[in-house]
């Protein structure tokens, strides 16, 4: 199925929350969704998912191993609000109490090949001393009320957040399209490739070969 | 003891002569005796205190009696803070020198030893405060010390006032009390090992031991003179800086002086700081001493008692050891015989020594001193030894060496070179050179005075010779005369060939143009070069005069001062041939000139000829004129004479006669020439002189100069130094060292200074700073300009920078100063003044890179160094103050000086040469900001706007309501089609146009515009705000448990599990951004409801009988008055409950209705502005029987099923969306006639009776929405307002307070207008005129008229604002707005009923209260005959104070004109309240009488102005509302035809009018007569009864009570809408709608 003259073009996302560094905590688990704007849309996959609990291996390595894989295509006809991947991991404090680890995001890789990205955690922070110790103690951290704001600007002004650990992610992304469409997001250190200027002029490009 | 003695006489002979020069010296001696020189013995000591006695006790007295006084009463509390023994603490100190004045005479020589155990407490003052004294502080200036003196004096008198006041008071035995403990403890020390330290010994132990210790010392045959020398000056020196000057004794007097300046300023701490002048040393010698005397007392009288406790205090001191904290004699701690000696003195570097406080010091000796070998710790200068600092300078730890090999390579140090974050250079404006490091070097060579205040005359003399050859030099290098006679010559050449070749003939116009041309040039270059020649000349002249004056002051002074010498050299010529081209020359010029005069003669000839000849028309012409006068003037009047005579004065001034000009004198052209030649050339012949100055002239030295002026000059320009301070940006980054100026005033620095600039250049200053001696000014300051870019390396030349001082300058020896006038004239005449001024000679220039290329930032880079100094910066330096008014002249300075058009300094320059627009400065378009925005412009802005893409993207992300949350924006421009905007564009164009297909009215339709207007602006209004956070949006956060939580929490532990009664529990409030469709239920609990309406049994008339009996026996069988169960629709899904039976049903029944939000859009804007509606309906359940059917014989009955409409409740699902439930009875709205149904009931109770009067039925219900949804915050924006600051605080501050003592009860004080403006509540309150027609109506009924009015302001369509404005904010409008608009929330109603209650005289508030089912609303009440009435404005309908079915749940505040009440009563329900407004208790007011009324104008019109009642539209409207409602019904039933009775419907709508005469009330009359008219149907139906805004609301209404549902087959339908119109377009429209069915 080829399509000559393309109206969307879209973006596959293999890969996986390969696991993450906590030094700190164990039994955690993860969240992960995707935040994506107002042109986009998952065409297959999971739009969201919750991992397993992973503890901590015994070996030298103390790194929590999760390996979930993700799998979702996206379709889109404008690159604004490019997907974003938002993780949010969970794990139980001293009481056993569920309680939030980090939030964090970040953008699918623009570009075709394999990425690994490691995105730094953080929580947010109770406002007052005494509201810390009683969540402490009752196991009700703070935690945004949608993980998704990490994801957008608009907001954080108000909040205070204490980083937390890092979580690696790989990807390993097939985009389809777009140069049809007028988007190069190849590596910019090929030589052939044009500079923005010129790339955003030659958007007219392919429809006047065809 | 005898050799003693001798030292002692030798002392105080030394003493004595000391003393006499003391004297000599200084008049006021006394400070000595206060500050008694401890380096003195204590024979002298005794001396110094007496002396002030005899001599300051007179000049003292009056100063003393004061600060007796203040003493005493300072002593007073003193004493009575501590014990009362401490009566001797003050006194003690000074008898010592009291005593030793008195004794002098006869006890000195005995007391010799003894009093030497007793040094005044004064020496021990001086001790200590010399510990204090930090002992570097040598220098003293003599500010300090005239200060110093002055305190000591005070404080001086202050002890002698104390002394002499106490001195007759002690008496005299209890002085040998006093002692110094210092020598005391030595003394016990030596004397009694065993007992030693311990101040308890009486005196005459002490006194025996010292004679003991004095025995013991003679007998050991040490007491060399040397020794007791020692042993005295030592005892009162613990201090070895104090020895030291002991051994410089014999200094002249005034070293002796100064030493005694020294100890005045040791003395400062205790003089400075009175509380120590009298405290410290109180407290610390006097505590002391106390101590001493009091347990010598105590002592004594134990010695009575306790025999064996002396011996056992000794014991136990021979065990117990306390250290001493008085400080230890020198001698002592040295070895015996030996001197202290001081490294210091001798030469010897000696380091500070660590600081160590002095009281642990003095512990530290004395325990040291106690142990055997103390004395090895104590090194020659009788101070424990002490490296001078123990902290080293270099570290100590090994070096690693082993480990250098073996260490891990992982753990090597790497040097990284330092990363520069290369935002550090965004200082340099741009960051197009990220590795850039930019170097300015500054070359500072030296600097030349051309003025100096330290000149002498002979300097300022050769400096203008200096300068005068400069000048001649730099004349000579240009040889400006030279080239210009060059340039004459070959001019004169060429002008004499044209003339030549075209022999003077046959010019062409052209030839003859150049040639005057060519004449002109000669004349204008040989002007220059005449001016040329002559400023040579008189330079030449200068020089020669100059040096001249320089040698006669030579002579005169005969001394040299500058190394200047002139030499005139000549250079002979060749006599003849100068004189010939010297006559060449004359001969030319007076050619020329004589030509050019010729030519200026022809030129004037002309214009005299041609002036003459109109001065000859215009004489002929007077004399024409004359004459024709003349023949008139005989005949005309005189008043015409006169006029003439005016017209003839101005006439008369005609030009005057031309006179001839001169002729040009040939002759005397030649004289000026050769005059001129003479005395601007050399004379022919005359050898020319060529001045050379050297400066190789000796310079008398010093000495041989003989002049004392002169000398002292030299000297203090030895003095001088100079250095420069560089300035990068006004800011010192460097300065050069101090150098010397040396005797020909230049100072040589030749030092580079290379910066490393990070910051752009804006300007580089090198100020010159001028020592001498310990001052240092500022001389000059010098700008140098920032290099140009290519301007670096070493090949840049030095430039000189002239600068000058205005500093003024008085020298008195033979420096000529500055500033001053100086002549060099005998007489004193021709005076000048000189200011200070120099040459600098510096060079700046960029860093050379490795590359060989400048460190310099690209040109763009540095704007500063364009302009190149700041001269130029300067516009009225640059082109005059008057300059400044000439447009042309600042554009071009401006051009010239290259202003930067940014810098804000220069915004109003700019902006006036645009205005100017001379289009000379082209001011840049552009913000430098954006300097790339050309680069980005990939396509043109037209292009771009044009894009249809761009438009969407763009209109989307401005969150335009009808792109807000679309979807797929396509990729390419040619998918996104004009289709898309269709709507946009018709709703931007059009939005003028009325459209008056949806509402029927076109008034109606302007506001519906007027408000989407309205709306539309508060939205854009509330976009910003919506973009704000607060934590809590974000965040999920527990709150901090208070005790009062706590203890809920514990409470809750002992409830039941299972309660009986259980509480709602307030659930989990979900944000509404995560929900899609299905995932909201409406959840409708119907509990029960009461007095619906009952069938009427005997409905038809009797004659029916089959009906009637079948009805007659249901009625008899069950008792049946009414099956009424609930029917809910909400979005067109209806569910109902079961059936119950009576007026009184309770069903208990939880229905379900699923809410999907419009367009998928759950967020909170959107579900707040749904405008759906919740109808509940309650409905009858007939059963028909159709008959029996014939084929089952009689075995099956045949029923059908009707429902028949009873009434209705209707809530907006925003009341219940803003609040989250609705829990309450709530009166359902039952219509005015229901036909075939009652409202009375079967009354057979008194109870039932009563409640019977609350007509209507009510129902109980429990709303609210699963999962529970946060509503909409409330804009937190602050909107601006008119009014007071302080009054809108205070509102405030009174709504956070109601809120906090009565959470649950609305407080309102401030609200906001249709303009989003903060306004005080009470200015809506003004009484306003209702409608004249209204009060027309029942001129004689009062209480008919209230109902009226009150109708009519139910009748204005309710809008909640939610609805109207997404955000949710309440907006109050004003009477005419809301009259106009035709749309109004709850509190509009009741203001404006409120308003129209106060202007019929009554007395109304506005509540603002909770109600049910709307929420925090607005009633209005009134007081009518002493009783309370509560209206519901929207509804019409007044309930008493007491009524049960009251809407009105809780009461918050009350409202009127005046002010603002706030229930503060235990509860709010109006039942149980007392509306008297006086009582603070009950009602707290805003304004009070803290807080007065500031007299609030009112928001409100003065008068309302009401359009009439448009009957003529009413009708239309009628039929149009008529109309559509068929429609509907048929649209309804699309299965089964719908017939229209029109025999009915014509009777229903003569009902109507009568019904909306009545108010709706009367409505029992009719239903007799229709059923008498329609006798053979069975009639169901009811009046609905709505104020108008839009028909769909009708619609919906009619919809819901489900007429359309009989599917009876023989059913007939009878609709009749009536619309009454109220002025003002207000409308009431009413619709009966009735099924018929045939029977």
């Amino acid at each position: 199925m080829v399509t000559i003259n393309p109206s969307v073009f879209l973006l596959t996302v293999n890969g996986q929350i390969e696991g993450a560094n906590y030094p700190e905590y164990d039994n955690l688990y993860c969240k992960y969704c995707f935040v994506y704007g107002h042109d986009w849309a998952p065409t297959s996959g999971l739009e969201e998912g919750i991992t397993q609990i992973t503890c901590k291996g015994s070996q030298s390595s103390h790194k929590l191993i999760w390996n979930f894989p993700l799998e979702t295509t996206f379709k889109s006809t404008n690159p604004t609000g490019w997907p974003q991947l938002v993780v949010s991991v969970y794990g139980p404090d001293v009481f056993g109490n569920d309680v939030v680890r980090g939030y964090g995001a970040t953008h699918i890789p623009f570009t075709p090949g394999q990425h690994t990205r490691t995105i730094p955690m953080f929580v947010p922070e109770p406002t007052w001393r005494l509201q810390k110790f009683t969540s402490w103690l009752l196991g009700r951290r703070p935690e945004y009320i949608d993980p998704k704001v990490v994801a957008q600007g608009e907001g954080r002004e108000v909040t205070r957040v204490r980083s937390q650990g890092f979580v690696t992610v790989s990807f390993h992304i097939i985009t389809k399209d777009m140069k049809k469409l007028g988007y190069d997001t190849g590596p910019s250190n090929t030589a052939n490739t044009p500079s923005a200027t010129s790339s955003w002029s030659t958007e007219e490009q392919p429809y006047s070969t065809h | 003891m005898a050799s003693s003695s001798d030292i002692r006489e030798k002392l105080r002979r030394k003493r004595r002569a000391l003393q006499e020069s003391l004297v000599r010296h200084r008049p006021v001696d006394d400070i000595q005796a206060l500050v008694p020189s401890s380096k003195l013995s204590e024979d002298n000591l005794e001396t110094t205190m007496k002396e002030p006695q005899i001599s300051e006790e007179d000049p003292g007295e009056t100063l003393k009696r004061t600060l007796r006084a203040q003493r005493q009463r300072r002593k007073k509390k003193l004493l009575e803070q501590t014990s009362p023994r401490d009566d001797d603490k003050g006194v003690e100190e000074i008898p010592s020198t009291q005593r030793h004045s008195e004794e002098e005479g006869s006890a000195e020589k005995a007391a010799g030893s003894v009093v030497s155990s007793r040094p005044p407490t004064g020496s021990q003052r001086s001790v200590s405060c010399r510990a204090q004294q930090a002992p570097g502080s040598q220098l003293l200036e003599s500010s300090v010390t005239r200060r110093l003196e002055e305190k000591l004096r005070a404080a001086r008198s202050r002890g002698e006032s104390l002394q002499e006041q106490e001195a007759s008071v002690e008496p005299a035995s209890r002085l040998h009390s006093l002692r110094d403990p210092d020598t005391r403890t030595r003394f016990d020390r030596e004397a009694d090992p065993d007992g030693a330290g311990k101040p308890d010994d009486p005196l005459a132990l002490s006194t025996r031991v010292q004679f003991r210790e004095a025995a013991r010392r003679k007998g050991d045959g040490l007491p060399t003179a040397e020794e007791a020398y020692n042993f005295f000056t030592l005892t009162f020196e613990p201090d070895p800086r104090d020895g030291n000057k002991t051994k410089e004794k014999r200094r002249t007097s005034e070293e002796e002086e100064e030493e005694e300046e020294e100890e005045q300023q040791q003395q400062e701490g205790p003089d400075g700081n009175e509380d120590q002048n009298e405290g410290a040393p109180l407290v610390t010698d006097g505590d002391l001493l106390l101590l001493q005397q009091s347990t010598q007392d105590f002592l004594e009288m134990k010695r009575a008692e306790y025999l064996r406790s002396g011996q056992r205090i000794e014991r136990e001191n021979a065990v117990l050891f306390t250290p001493s904290l008085s400080s230890v004699a020198a001698h002592i701690k040295l070895a015996d015989n030996m001197k202290p000696r001081y490294l210091e003195d001798e030469g010897l570097y000696v380091g500070e020594r660590p600081p160590v406080s002095l009281s642990n010091q003095n512990v530290l000796e004395n325990r040291i001193l106690q142990m055997e070998e103390g004395k090895k710790w104590f090194g020659d200068d009788g101070r424990i030894r002490a490296l001078p600092d123990p902290i080293k300078e270099s570290s100590t730890r090994p070096p690693l060496f082993h480990m250098e090999e073996d260490l891990d390579p992982a753990l090597h140090t790497v040097y990284r070179k330092p990363l520069k974050s290369k935002y550090a250079n965004l200082y340099l404006s741009g960051a197009a050179d990220p590795e850039g490091d930019y170097q300015l070097d500054v070359d500072v060579s030296g600097l030349i005075f051309s003025h100096h205040p330290l000149f002498s005359r002979e300097h300022v003399l050769g400096s203008r010779l200096a300068q005068l050859y400069d000048q001649y030099l730099s004349r000579q290098r240009n040889n400006l005369s030279a080239h210009l006679t060059d340039k004459l010559n070959g001019l004169r050449n060429a002008l004499r060939n044209i003339l030549e070749i075209h022999g003077g003939q046959s010019l062409t116009p052209a030839m003859q143009r150049r040639i005057s041309e060519y004449s002109l040039e000669v004349r204008s270059t040989r002007q220059l070069r005449d001016s040329e020649q002559e400023k040579d000349r008189v330079l030449l002249r200068n020089i020669v005069r100059v040096w001249k004056e320089l040698k006669t002051l030579r002579d005169f002074q005969k001394f040299t001062n500058t190394p200047y010498k002139l030499s005139l050299r000549r250079e002979n010529v060749d006599r003849a041939s100068d004189e010939r081209q010297c006559e060449g020359e004359i001969l030319a010029e007076v050619v020329e000139l004589e030509a050019e005069m010729e030519e200026d003669y022809q030129k004037k000839l002309g214009e005299y000829k041609r002036q003459l000849e109109e001065w000859k028309i215009w004489r002929r012409r007077q004399k024409a004129k004359k004459k024709k006068r003349r023949k008139k003037g005989q005949e005309e009047t005189e008043e015409e004479d006169e006029e003439v005579s005016e017209s003839e004065g101005p006439a008369e001034e005609g030009p005057p006669k031309p006179g001839p000009p001169e002729k040009p004198d040939i002759v005397s052209i030649e004289q000026q020439v050769r005059e001129k030649a003479s005395r601007i050339r050399r004379k022919p012949g005359e050898p020319i002189l060529i001045p050379e100055l050297s400066a190789s002239g000796n310079i008398t030295a010093s000495e041989d100069c003989g002049s004392r002026a002169e000398v002292a000059r030299r000297e203090d320009v030895a003095k001088r130094s100079l250095f420069i301070k560089i300035l990068y940006n006004n800011k010192e980054v460097s300065r050069t060292d101090s150098r010397p100026l040396s005797a020909e005033f230049r100072v040589h620095f030749g030092q580079i200074f290379n910066l490393k600039i990070v910051h752009c250049p804006q300007s580089i200053a090198l100020q010159v700073f001028e020592e001498g001696g310990s001052s240092c000014c500022l001389l000059a300051q010098v700008f140098v300009p920032v290099p140009g870019p290519g301007v670096g390396g070493s090949s840049v030349p030095v430039e000189e920078f002239e600068f000058s001082s205005n500093q003024r300058v008085l020298l008195e020896h033979e420096g000529v100063g500055s500033d001053v006038p100086l002549s060099f004239e005998a007489d004193g005449s021709n005076k000048q003044t000189l200011l200070t001024s120099g040459k600098l000679s510096c060079c700046v220039s960029w860093g050379v890179g490795e590359d060989g290329a400048a460190l310099a930032p690209p040109l763009s880079q540095h704007p500063a160094a364009k302009h190149s100094g700041p001269g130029r910066l300067d516009a009225v330096t640059c082109i005059g103050a008057a300059g400044l008014y000439d447009m042309k002249k600042i554009g071009e300075w401006a051009k010239q000086s290259r202003l930067d058009p940014n810098d804000p300094k220069n915004a109003s320059i700019m902006q006036l040469l645009k205005v100017a627009s001379s289009g000379e400065v082209t001011a840049p378009e552009y913000f430098r900001l954006e300097q790339l925005q050309e680069e980005f412009h990939f396509v043109s802005d037209e292009e771009l706007e044009s894009s249809r893409r761009f438009r969407l993207l763009t209109l989307r992300n401005q969150e335009v309501a009808e792109f807000r949350n679309y979807k797929f924006v396509p990729a390419l421009e040619r998918e996104v089609t004009e289709k898309m905007f269709q709507d946009y564009e018709k709703k931007v164009k059009e939005g003028e146009v009325v459209d008056t297909k949806d509402h029927l009215d076109s008034h109606r339709a302007l506001v519906a515009k007027y408000l989407q207007k309205i709306r539309e602006s508060l939205i854009n209004r509330f976009l910003l705000a919506k973009h704000h956070f607060l934590l809590s949006d974000l965040v999920m956060e527990e709150e901090i448990p208070s005790i009062g939580i706590l203890g809920m929490n514990l409470f809750k532990l002992a409830e039941p599990k299972r309660p009986l009664k259980p509480q709602r529990k307030e659930r989990k409030k979900v944000t509404a951004q995560n929900l899609s469709d299905g995932d909201i239920k409406l959840l409708v609990n119907v509990l029960r409801a009461y007095d619906v309406p009952v069938r009427r049994p005997g409905s038809s008339k009797p004659g029916q009988a089959s009906q009637g009996a079948i009805q007659g026996s249901d009625w008899l069988h069950s008792q049946v008055q009414v099956r009424p169960f609930v029917e809910v629709s909400f979005q067109r899904t209806v569910l109902q409950t079961t059936t119950a039976e009576g007026p009184n049903p309770c069903w208990n029944e939880e229905l379900q209705l699923p809410f999907s939000a419009p367009n998928g859009d759950y967020s909170a804007a959107a579900l707040q502005s749904v405008k759906d509606e919740v109808f509940i309906n309650i409905f009858d359940e007939v059963v028909y029987e159709t008959g029996v059917n014939d084929r089952d014989r009689g075995k099956s009955i045949h029923t059908r099923l009707e429902k028949h409409w009873l009434g209705s409740v209707k809530i907006p699902f925003s009341t219940i969306y803003s609040q989250s439930r609705i829990d309450g009875t709530l009166k359902v709205n039952t219509p005015a006639v229901l036909l075939g149904y009652s409202k009375e009931r079967s009354a057979n109770g008194g109870y039932d009776a009563l409640r019977s009067i609350s007509e209507g039925a009510f129902i109980t219900l429990y709303i609210t929405i699963q999962p529970q949804l946060v509503p909409g915050e409330t804009v937190r924006e602050k909107f601006d307002s008119q009014e007071d600051e302080r009054l809108l605080a205070a509102a405030e501050r009174f709504e956070r307070e109601a809120s906090q003592s009565f959470p649950d009860r609305p407080c309102v004080c401030s609200v906001i207008d249709l303009n989003g403006k903060t306004v005080f509540i009470t200015r809506y309150i003004r009484p306003l005129n209702p409608p004249q027609e209204l009060l027309d109506a029942f001129p004689n009924n009062q209480q008919e008229a209230t109902a009226l009015v009150a109708r009519f302001v139910s009748l204005i369509p309710s809008l909640p604002d939610r609805v109207s404005f997404s955000g949710s904010c309440d907006l109050w409008s004003t009477c005419d707005q809301f009259l106009t608009l035709l749309a109004g929330d709850e509190e509009e109603h009741a203001v404006l009923l409120c308003n129209y209650f106060l202007s019929m005289g009554k007395k109304a508030w506005l509540i603002i209260g909770t109600a049910i089912p709307e929420g925090p609303s607005a009633y209005v009440l009134t007081l009518e005959q002493s009783r309370f009435l509560i209206w519901n404005p929207s509804s019409a309908q007044c309930y008493g104070q007491y009524d049960t079915f009251c809407p009105l749940q809780s009461v918050g505040c009350m409202v009127n004109a005046d002010n603002v009440w706030f229930n503060v009563q235990e509860y709010g329900s109006p039942m149980t309240l007392s509306f008297d407004t006086s009582k603070a208790n009950l009602w707290r007011p805003f304004f009070s009488r803290s807080f007065s009324h500031p007299g609030l104008s009112s928001v409100q019109p003065e008068q309302l102005l009401y359009r009439r009642a448009d009957r003529g539209g009413a009708a239309e409207l009628q039929d149009r509302i008529e109309k559509i409602l068929k429609e509907k019904m048929m649209e309804w039933r699309p299965r089964h035809p719908t017939r229209w009775n029109r025999f009915c419907t014509s009777t229903l709508k003569q009902f109507l009018p009568k019904l909306e005469q009545s108010g709706g009330r009367d409505g029992e009359g009719h239903r007799h007569e229709l059923q008498s008219m329609l006798g053979d149907h069975r009639i169901s139906g009811f009046p609905l009864h709505l104020p108008f805004s839009e028909v769909r609301p009708i619609v919906e209404a009619v919809f819901s009570t489900g007429v359309h549902n009989v599917h009876a087959p023989n059913v007939e339908f009878a609709l009749a809408v009536y619309v009454h119109p109220y002025p003002n377009n207000v409308l009431s429209v009413w619709v009966y709608l009735a099924s018929l069915v045939r029977t």
